[in-house]
This record gives C-alpha cells, sequence and structure tokens, in this order.
C-alpha cells in the first residue's frame, strides 16, 4: 500500500523535475494513442516537439510562429499568476481579451484611413484601458458586494463574445467586405498595424511587451513590497492583514493588472496577426492562459517557459496533422494528457509517497 | 508550342494573369495536393464532400498524386499559418475550401509562387499561382425550390442562410423564385446563423423557423442538425446540403444538393501532371457534374418528381437558366425583362432579394 506524507515543504527537485517528467509521461501514452490510429508514433512524437524547433525545411518559419503564439498566453498568464498568488481568482480573462481588442480595434478603425504616429499608442492604452474595466465589474462587485469573482468574471466572457458577434455584425463592419461579417483588417493599415518589428523573427510588439511583463513580475515578486504583500496574502491572509496589507486595494490591483494585461493581449493580436475582428476572434487563449499560468508554477520565468511550451503542442499538433493525417481531436487529447500528467505529478512536490505495509487486523 | 497555347489562353484570361500560365507549362511526375477544410470530415456534409473529391483524386492518379488535410481550420490568423506550413512541406497546389480563407490564401501565395493555390467560392485572384472555383448552388436550389413549393402545406418555407455574401444570396433568391412559380402563396422566412459548421446554432435556427409554422426547411449551413430538427418536429421536410445526407431518408430529407469536387479535383491536379495547369476562374454546375441532385424520395409526389427531374435535365442541357426573366428585385424595380438571363458579373455580386421575399440583407 502507498501511502501519502505531505511535506514540510515542498520538494525542490520535484518542483523542477515534474514538468520535464510529465512531458516524458505525454510522449509514451500520447505515442500510444498514435500507435493505436495506425501512425508510427515517433514520427508523430518528432514532428510535434522536434520539427518545428528544427526541421530544416519548417523551423526558419515555425519558429517565430511560436513566439507569435506564446505571446498572448505569457501576456495574459503573468497577469493571472498575481492574483492566482494572492488567492484572486480572474477567471474571465477571454473576455478581458476579447474587450480589449474591441477597444483597441475600434480606436484604430475610427481614425481610418488617416495616417499618424498617434494611432498606433492611443490604440495600446484603449485595449489596455477595456481589459482594466471589463476586469473591474467582478473586481468592484466583489469588494463591494462581496460577490465571487469566479463566477462573475467567468459569466462575462459569454458577455464579451456577444459583444464581440455584434461588433463583427455591426458597429465595426468592414464597410467594403462584401456582406461578410469582420472588420477591416488592421494589418493592412499600416498606422494601426502590428507588424513584425524585425523581418522573419515573429517579434511584434505583443511579444516585447511580454517579455517586459515577464521581467517586470519577476523584479516585483522579488524586490517589491507589492510582490511580497501578495504572497504573503496568498500564504498566510490573517498575517497579511494584521501587517496592514489591504485586501480591497490587492483585489483591485491584481484583477486591474491582469485585465489589462489580458485587454494588451488582445489588442496586439487584433492589430496583428488576427488583423481583424471578426465572430470567431476569441481563439481561447483567456482559458489556455490559466494552464500556462500553473504550468508555470505562477512563477514568471516558469510562465514564459510554459507559453513556449503551449506554442510548441499547437504548432508541432498541426504539423502533425497534416503530416501525419492525424484527426484535429487526437492532438487536443495529446495537449490534455500533457496537462493530466502535469497535474498528477504535482502531488510528489507537496507529499510524499510512502510504501508501507499493510498492518495485520 | 506549349508556351504559345499557355500565352493564348491566359490572354483571355487578362494581361495580369499571363505569367502565371507560362510559369506551369511544365508537367510533373507526381503531385503534392493539400486541402484545408473548414470543419471536420465527419461534417456529413460540406467539408465531407471535398474529402470526397480528394479520395476521388487519390483512386485516379494512384502513385502520381500524394495528399494531405487538416480539419477545422479556422477562418482567423490560424489559417496563415497552416497554409504557410503546407507550402514549406512541399505541396505543390493547396485547395482552400472556404470563403473566409479568401485573404490568407493570397496572402501566401504571394510568398509560394511555386506552389499553385485554389481557393473555393472566392473572387480574389491577387497573385498568378491563385485560381478559383466554385459550384452554380442556385442550379440545385432552384429544383429543391420546386419540391419545396409543392410540397408545403402552411405556405411557409424556410431558409438557414450562413453569411450575407452574393453566393447565399443567389441561393435563397433561386429556392423563392421557383417556390413561388408553382405556389403563388408561398411565404420565405429567412435566418442568417452567422456560422458554416455550428450543429447547435443550425438546430437553433431550424427550430425557430419551425416555431412560425415553416414545413419545409432549406439550409445553407454544412451540418445535418436541421433535418434532425425536421425529423423531431414531424411534419417538416427538408433537403441534403452538400451532402446527400442519405441518413434522413425518406423523410424529412426528400432530396438532396450533392457538391460533387471530385471532376474539378481530378481535372486540376491532372493539368498540373500533365502540364497544362493555367489560372482560372471557375464556375461549374450541373452540365459538368459538380452539382448533383441526390435521390427524390417517396416522400414527394410522383408527379412533382417528375417536373423536378424535367427541370434538373434542362438545366444540364443548358436549354433552362434558374434566372430567366421576368424577374424583378425586392424593391419592385425591374432586373431581367421577359426571357432574359441573369449574366455571370450580376449573379457573382448578388446583394439584392428578388420580388416576394420579405425581410432585409443583413448590412
Amino acid at each position: 500500500m502507498i501511502r501519502l506524507e505531505k511535506r514540510p515543504t515542498p520538494s525542490r527537485f520535484w518542483v523542477a523535475a515534474t514538468p520535464l517528467i510529465a512531458v516524458v509521461l505525454t510522449m509514451i501514452a500520447g505515442g500510444i494513442m498514435f500507435a493505436i490510429l495506425g501512425k508510427n508514433p515517433f514520427d508523430a512524437i518528432r514532428i510535434i516537439f522536434w520539427d518545428p524547433l528544427f526541421d530544416p525545411n519548417m523551423s526558419a518559419y515555425s519558429r517565430p510562429q511560436l513566439l507569435v503564439k506564446a505571446a498572448p498566453l505569457i501576456l495574459i498568464a503573468i497577469g493571472l499568476s498575481l492574483g492566482f498568488r494572492a488567492g484572486i481568482w480572474n477567471i474571465g480573462a477571454e473576455g478581458q481579451y476579447i474587450i480589449g481588442a474591441i477597444c483597441g480595434a475600434a480606436v484604430g478603425l475610427a481614425f481610418y484611413p488617416a495616417a499618424g504616429w498617434y494611432i498606433f499608442p492611443l490604440m495600446v492604452i484603449a485595449g489596455a484601458l477595456g481589459g482594466f474595466l471589463w476586469a473591474m465589474i467582478p473586481a468592484m462587485l466583489r469588494t463591494f458586494f462581496n460577490t465571487s469573482e469566479i463566477l462573475v468574471s467567468l459569466l462575462l466572457v459569454y458577455v464579451a463574445q456577444a459583444l464581440l458577434a455584434a461588433m463583427a455584425l455591426g458597429r465595426l463592419r468592414n464597410p467594403e467586405g462584401g456582406g461578410f461579417p469582420g472588420s477591416r483588417n488592421l494589418a493592412q493599415y499600416p498606422a494601426a498595424s502590428n507588424p513584425e518589428l524585425f523581418a522573419g523573427t515573429g517579434i511584434h510588439w505583443g511579444v516585447v511587451a511580454a517579455f517586459i511583463a515577464v521581467i517586470a513580475a519577476y523584479v516585483m515578486l522579488q524586490r517589491h513590497i507589492l510582490g511580497f504583500n501578495i504572497k504573503l496574502t496568498g500564504q498566510a491572509p490573517r498575517a497579511a492583514r494584521f501587517s496592514g496589507v489591504s485586501p480591497v486595494a490587492l483585489v483591485l490591483i491584481c484583477m486591474g493588472t491582469s485585465g489589462a494585461l489580458a485587454g494588451l493581449a488582445g489588442m496586439f493580436e487584433v492589430a496583428g496577426p488576427s488583423g481583424k475582428i471578426s465572430i470567431d476572434f476569441a481563439s481561447g487563449y483567456g482559458f489556455t492562459a490559466i494552464i500556462v499560468a500553473f504550468l508555470g508554477r505562477l512563477n514568471p520565468i516558469g510562465i514564459l517557459l510554459a507559453g513556449l511550451l503551449m506554442a510548441l503542442t499547437y504548432i508541432g499538433g498541426e504539423l502533425a496533422q497534416f503530416m501525419l493525417g492525424l484527426p484535429k481531436a487526437s492532438i487536443q487529447a495529446f495537449q490534455g494528457m500533457l496537462l493530466f500528467f502535469l497535474l498528477a505529478l504535482d502531488l510528489l512536490s507537496n507529499y510524499r509517497p510512502r510504501l508501507v505495509k499493510r498492518e495485520g487486523a | 508550342m506549349m508556351f504559345r497555347r499557355t500565352l493564348l489562353a491566359s490572354a483571355a484570361l487578362g494581361l495580369g494573369l499571363a505569367f502565371g500560365g507560362a510559369a506551369a507549362a511544365a508537367g510533373m511526375d507526381k503531385v503534392k495536393a493539400c486541402f484545408v477544410y473548414v470543419g471536420p470530415i465527419g461534417d456529413g456534409g460540406w467539408t465531407f464532400q471535398h474529402d470526397q473529391g480528394r479520395l476521388d483524386a487519390m483512386a485516379e492518379f494512384g502513385d502520381k498524386l500524394e495528399t494531405m488535410y487538416q480539419e477545422s481550420v479556422p477562418e482567423g490568423a490560424d489559417a496563415e499559418r497552416v497554409l504557410t506550413q503546407m507550402a514549406l512541406s512541399g505541396c505543390n497546389i493547396v485547395f482552400t475550401t472556404s470563403f473566409g480563407y479568401m485573404d490568407p490564401t493570397n496572402t501566401v501565395a504571394a510568398k509560394f509562387p511555386n506552389v499553385k493555390f485554389e481557393h473555393a467560392t472566392g473572387y480574389k485572384r491577387d497573385h498568378a499561382n491563385v485560381s478559383t472555383y466554385d459550384a452554380r448552388f442556385y442550379e440545385g436550389r432552384a429544383v429543391i425550390g420546386h419540391i419545396a413549393g409543392k410540397m408545403t402545406k402552411s405556405n411557409k418555407i424556410g431558409y438557414i442562410g450562413s453569411f450575407p455574401i452574393p453566393e447565399v444570396i443567389q441561393g435563397i433568391n433561386s429556392y423563392f423564385l421557383h417556390a413561388r412559380k408553382v405556389n403563388p402563396d408561398v411565404e420565405l422566412s429567412v435566418v442568417w446563423a452567422y456560422t458554416w459548421f455550428d450543429p447547435a446554432k443550425e438546430a437553433d435556427a431550424a427550430k425557430a423557423l419551425i416555431e412560425q409554422g415553416v414545413d419545409v426547411i432549406a439550409a445553407h449551413t454544412d451540418s445535418t442538425a436541421p433535418l434532425a430538427e425536421a425529423q423531431k418536429a414531424g411534419n417538416v421536410v427538408g433537403f441534403g446540403q452538400a451532402s446527400d445526407m442519405a441518413a434522413y431518408k425518406p423523410s424529412p430529407r426528400v432530396a438532396s444538393i450533392i457538391d460533387n469536387w471530385g471532376p474539378y479535383y481530378i481535372k486540376r491536379i491532372g493539368a498540373l501532371l500533365d502540364g497544362t495547369y493555367e489560372q482560372t476562374a471557375s464556375w461549374a454546375g450541373m452540365p459538368e457534374g459538380e452539382v448533383v441532385i441526390g435521390e427524390i424520395t417517396e416522400a414527394v409526389p410522383a408527379d412533382v418528381k417528375a417536373e423536378a427531374e424535367a427541370m434538373i435535365a434542362a438545366i444540364t442541357d443548358g436549354s433552362y437558366h434558374p434566372f430567366t426573366g421576368p424577374i424583378k428585385k425586392q424593391d419592385g424595380s425591374d432586373w431581367l425583362k421577359e426571357g432574359e438571363v441573369a449574366d455571370d458579373g450580376t449573379l457573382a455580386g448578388m446583394m439584392f432579394y428578388v420580388e416576394g421575399i420579405k425581410g432585409d440583407i443583413p448590412k
């Protein structure tokens, strides 16, 4: 019989080792699944994890795409991790992401077809502000009426999606779009576009912002009193209160920051890789970022790596789909396995498994 | 000789296309053809039929053809990446099978001048290596419109529209015109689903129509959900859309419009193999076998079935065009005079309803 004993402090070894072991276990379990589907499991694993990075034909394009796909995930996850550390659960980043995109795009489209250096910065501000205000709704309701920010922020995602559809069909619709829903393509409107900054690198302003967010969060958590307060509130709420941390201020700061970062991510996406507001603009980054935040152990550097790993499974998964003719659902199952093994193994960082002999009755 | 033939052909297509024609002149021993699908192959409709076309081509060319495909590709930023990865992985020709891939197809085509791109149902051919292909679905809509006009008891027929774009408006107009022709009391309700494939939304749209008293439903979306709703309602009939949807025979599915892409895919891949490939804007229909009416079941009275079959024969041999005057626009102004036939340009940009349809096209 195996008994689990709680460790006094999380094991440093297992904290570092579980992500790697989870990846290996996913490769084995996923390989078995691919084999059952009649595909060569070694080919499938190689295409998912190796080819996007090192295949001579693919990598020049895929590597930059990793950054494009990872940037919004990292940006949102960094914001979420602050609240998660303090026990403030913003589950509605997807909604804040959508509202940020709508606000940013609306500002850009309002200026169409004018040219001006100030248009893009205004869009950035509008995107961040939109996400911030959308997150303020659950934050205010929690501070004044003690509602659950989990439910309110989550339900506001569906409101945001309805707004997105209304905008794609109505106010923001491209008047020259031939009846098709969706806004003008911002990527083709230079003053409002978020282009690749260095050709062939995939780096756009959203990637830059994601890196800045990682560094800022790291410095804040290590060096700043706010970071200390956030950690303290998460670990010992009573102690935090006695030391003068205002729970109201912390809710507003954490929700506001995560909302603003999610809004920024949406704005950079709509002005760059996506290009336009459309009904299916929202691609679930806001929800996937929750996974990235936990995959990265709520640690800024961890989130950076987790975002890149997540992006790799997306891009490699796409490659595997058409190179091997795998169904899309098998790739989603593969991503699910990764999270399953990670969370399951997480147990080992906090608990020690012990083999014990069953005692006779 | 080869060069001259392509030049002549491309001159007909216009000056801008000449380079593409010339570049395609050399034949190939083996072709890798790639397909991008908007839904899952298991949708039983639009994507399923494109995949059938892919399989037809594989059966035709055997070892000379290798194919790859990716299903459920969203019509946004992801499409551009998928197309680029396909081009990088050595595809010689890429078929993008949904309207929403129009911009990504042209963007990626600019970066890979040696790869041929074929975009279904679009109108943008910005580069010499982009062709477009479409089917005259409105020919099929005429036949099922005729059946709908005869079959309805409530005199209320419905249409689930996907997006208000010309291709869909053509279908609505053709369906209504031919229902009205045989049943002057018929009224048409249109519901916009704003999706190509979303069984839940399609079912909701069908329910809304049925609640309004509609008893014949046509759909311009890809799933079998509207037929499932019709079956639940009991006294409602509908049509297989894009695919035969034979599982719902003999009722509620009383007939179907089948998109048969095999002949086109075989023609284009064959042209690439033997070096005769040229940029085109293909718009084929019943005469070419691209639009096929599936079995008209025993739920349809024999005389109505005979009339429908006569119409199919007339459209196939070219003696009848579904848009033949006199036809007025919704606002009462004249569109086509007695005996006049709609030209392709007007149809391709059709953004108006014909007289008798209530409601507005969403703007």
